[in-house]
């Protein structure tokens, strides 16, 4: 026991007197939260938008204070003619136009129906469908106010309805995605790296020399690694419910004995690359393409895997993260308890145990 | 009156595949003893010197470290040699103190005694001034003398240096036997592999490898006088030359 304090204590020296691996460690799942919290993001706020109103009626007058008020729209301009779009559009400022026809007014009390025609700048597709969505839930509320107060129901309207975030807050998606990256990274490629910085060092064989067992050497190597994820873990929940108001719902328990579970199979993914490599350069190497590129492409973190092509939805299946992902989303966004997640917990746990099982018995062969 | 050996090998064989590295070896080294361990590259020194601190096992043969067996009781012989590798491997980025205290406490030192050693290095050495330095900024011939304090730290019976003087000044060099010598002195069996045909000289008995069996066992002057020449670099030219 007190040989690994000794050995826990200079592994913290390395740590902390590394400026890369402290940078990597603290600093990065910091900016990776707030920059996917905050930059990239697909909410809109406050997007500039101008008005062609060919009526200016009551009615229309009533749907621009509405959209304007809203906190995702401002209004940029108004313009007169068709003829000014393009030139609006080139300025780049404004993002869409609504363009009111003749006798909006008019055309919905006699015909019961009107037209507002809703055009964006669909040089960014994604954004320019999300502002169209937001224009029409904006004007089908607006309708159904209208229809209460005149107590005619004539027009009937599917209301999509989104659940778990309805306000379709993307950083509630990208927190799941995030934490993963992270705990990967710092478990993983930290310790595989570590583990081959000894080695390329030949401080490894001196410690193989001493009587300290090869298991010890490693859980020695790999314990900080385990506390810092922890800590990590946690730094980043507490960074999306107080920044991002992210509710989590769930056990914050069982949030944490499954996050527990996913650090140690990645460090016995990074262990088995320490196994499989010569130099710290190739651990990292391993590490980004074998690790952090599945986690990031192929776990459902960005691109949805039922979208994805069949060989690619099979591929998906082996990657742990995939998983790890799916329980963080329950427990966190739709607050399930373990009823819910146990087959992905169980597919988890036996990765984990292969993964060990597998670095276990490639180090002894690396001895030899 | 005969000394007590301190390693006993006896046909000691490592095989990787069919290519037999050390091929039945056969040798002692006596308590007290400077044993010079020499051969080219790749005349199997290293693989033979692994065998003997445990990290290796040997194909065939047989072999006694400190009294222990390298088959059956590998753990008992780490706890009694010392090892230092041809990388001075200690951490750059500790302190002189740190990392005394750390091999000291991987070899289960107490607490008092890591003080007590560690003091009593600092002053052997004169390494006051820097003994609160990171290891990193310091010179490679005072790495090397920490490095060999080091493997002496838990007072081992045997201490295992592999080629330690690769790349340092002769003057450098010079002290660091002098650091060999106090040690043997002090009853410590020094198992030495080296490049430098002048510090086969200092060694009480040298043994020369060629391709993985050792072709010539005695002390530098027997040898000199067996093939005839005037210094072990001659000796370890016709050797190799067979």
């Amino acid at each position: 026991m007190k040989r690994f304090k000794g050995f826990v204590t200079k592994e913290f020296y390395h740590i902390f007197r590394d400026r890369r691996s402290l940078f990597i460690l603290f600093g990065m799942p910091i900016v990776q939260v707030l920059l996917f919290g905050f930059a990239i993001t697909n909410e809109i706020n406050k997007v500039d938008i101008a008005i062609l109103d060919h009526s200016k009626d009551a009615t229309t007058k009533e749907i621009i204070n509405k959209i304007s008020a809203s906190r995702y729209f401002s209004i940029n301009q108004h313009i007169d003619r068709e003829a000014n779009i393009e030139a609006v559009f080139k300025k780049g400022k404004v993002r869409a136009v609504l363009n009111f026809e003749k006798d909006f007014n008019k055309n919905l009390i006699k015909e019961h129906q009107a037209t507002i025609q809703i055009i964006t700048d669909a040089t960014d597709p994604n954004s320019a469908s999300t502002i169209s969505n937001y224009v029409n839930s904006i004007l089908q509320n607006y309708q159904q106010e209208q229809n209460k107060a005149i107590a005619i129901n004539y027009v009937i309207t599917p209301q999509p309805r989104m659940v778990y975030n309805p306000e379709l807050k993307s950083v509630y998606m990208f927190v799941p995605g995030v934490m993963t990256i992270i705990l990967m990274l710092v478990s993983a490629m930290m310790t595989s790296i570590s583990i081959t910085r000894e080695k390329e060092l030949g401080t490894m064989e001196i410690l193989l020399v001493s009587p300290l067992k090869p298991f010890q050497v490693i859980i020695g190597k790999v314990f900080p690694y385990i506390f810092l994820s922890i800590i990590n873990a946690v730094v980043i929940v507490l960074l999306s419910i107080f920044i991002f108001k992210m509710p989590v719902q769930g056990s914050l328990l069982l949030l944490g004995l499954v996050s527990v579970l996913f650090i140690i199979s990645a460090l016995a993914l990074g262990i088995l690359i320490s196994t499989i490599s010569a130099s710290q350069q190739t651990a990292m190497m391993i590490s980004l393409m074998g690790l952090m590129l599945p986690v990031i492409l192929l776990s459902g973190f960005i691109f949805p895997i039922s979208s994805m092509p069949l060989p690619l939805q099979i591929i998906s299946h082996v990657i742990p993260a995939k998983w790890f992902i799916i329980i963080l989303k329950g427990i966190m966004l739709k607050g399930v308890g373990l009823q819910f997640i146990w087959k992905e917990t169980l597919i988890l746990l036996g990765m984990t145990i292969f993964f060990i099982g597998l670095s276990v018995r490639r180090y002894k062969i690396r001895l030899e | 009156m005969k000394k007590t050996n301190v390693i006993q090998a006896v046909g000691l064989t490592k095989m990787f595949g069919d290519f037999m590295a050390v091929n039945a070896i056969t040798f002692d080294v006596k308590k007290g003893e400077i044993f010079g361990f020499l051969g080219a590259n790749g005349a199997g020194k290293t693989t033979a010197m692994k065998m003997l601190i445990g990290i290796s096992t040997p194909t065939s043969g047989s072999a006694q470290v400190a009294g222990f067996d390298v088959f059956t009781q590998a753990e008992n012989i780490k706890k009694n040699i010392g090892y230092m590798s041809q990388k001075f491997a200690l951490y750059d980025d500790l302190t002189v103190k740190e990392n005394i205290t750390f091999f000291g406490g991987i070899y289960g030192l107490s607490k008092v005694r890591i003080k007590e050693k560690t003091k009593e290095l600092i002053e052997d050495l004169g390494l006051k001034e820097v003994s609160d330095q990171l290891i990193g900024s310091l010179p490679l011939g005072w790495k090397q003398k920490i490095s060999f304090s080091v493997a002496l730290l838990h007072e081992p019976k045997i201490v295992f240096l592999d080629e330690p003087t690769g790349g340092v000044d002769p003057i450098t060099r010079r002290q660091f036997w002098e650091l060999i010598y106090r040690a043997s002195h002090q009853g410590t069996t020094i198992f030495v592999t080296t490049h430098y045909m002048d510090e086969a000289e200092y060694c009480d008995r040298v043994s020369i490898m060629v391709n993985g069996k050792i072709e010539a066992l005695d002390t530098p002057k027997k040898l000199k006088k067996q093939f005839n020449v005037d210094s072990m670099n001659d000796v370890f030219l016709k050797l190799a030359r067979g």
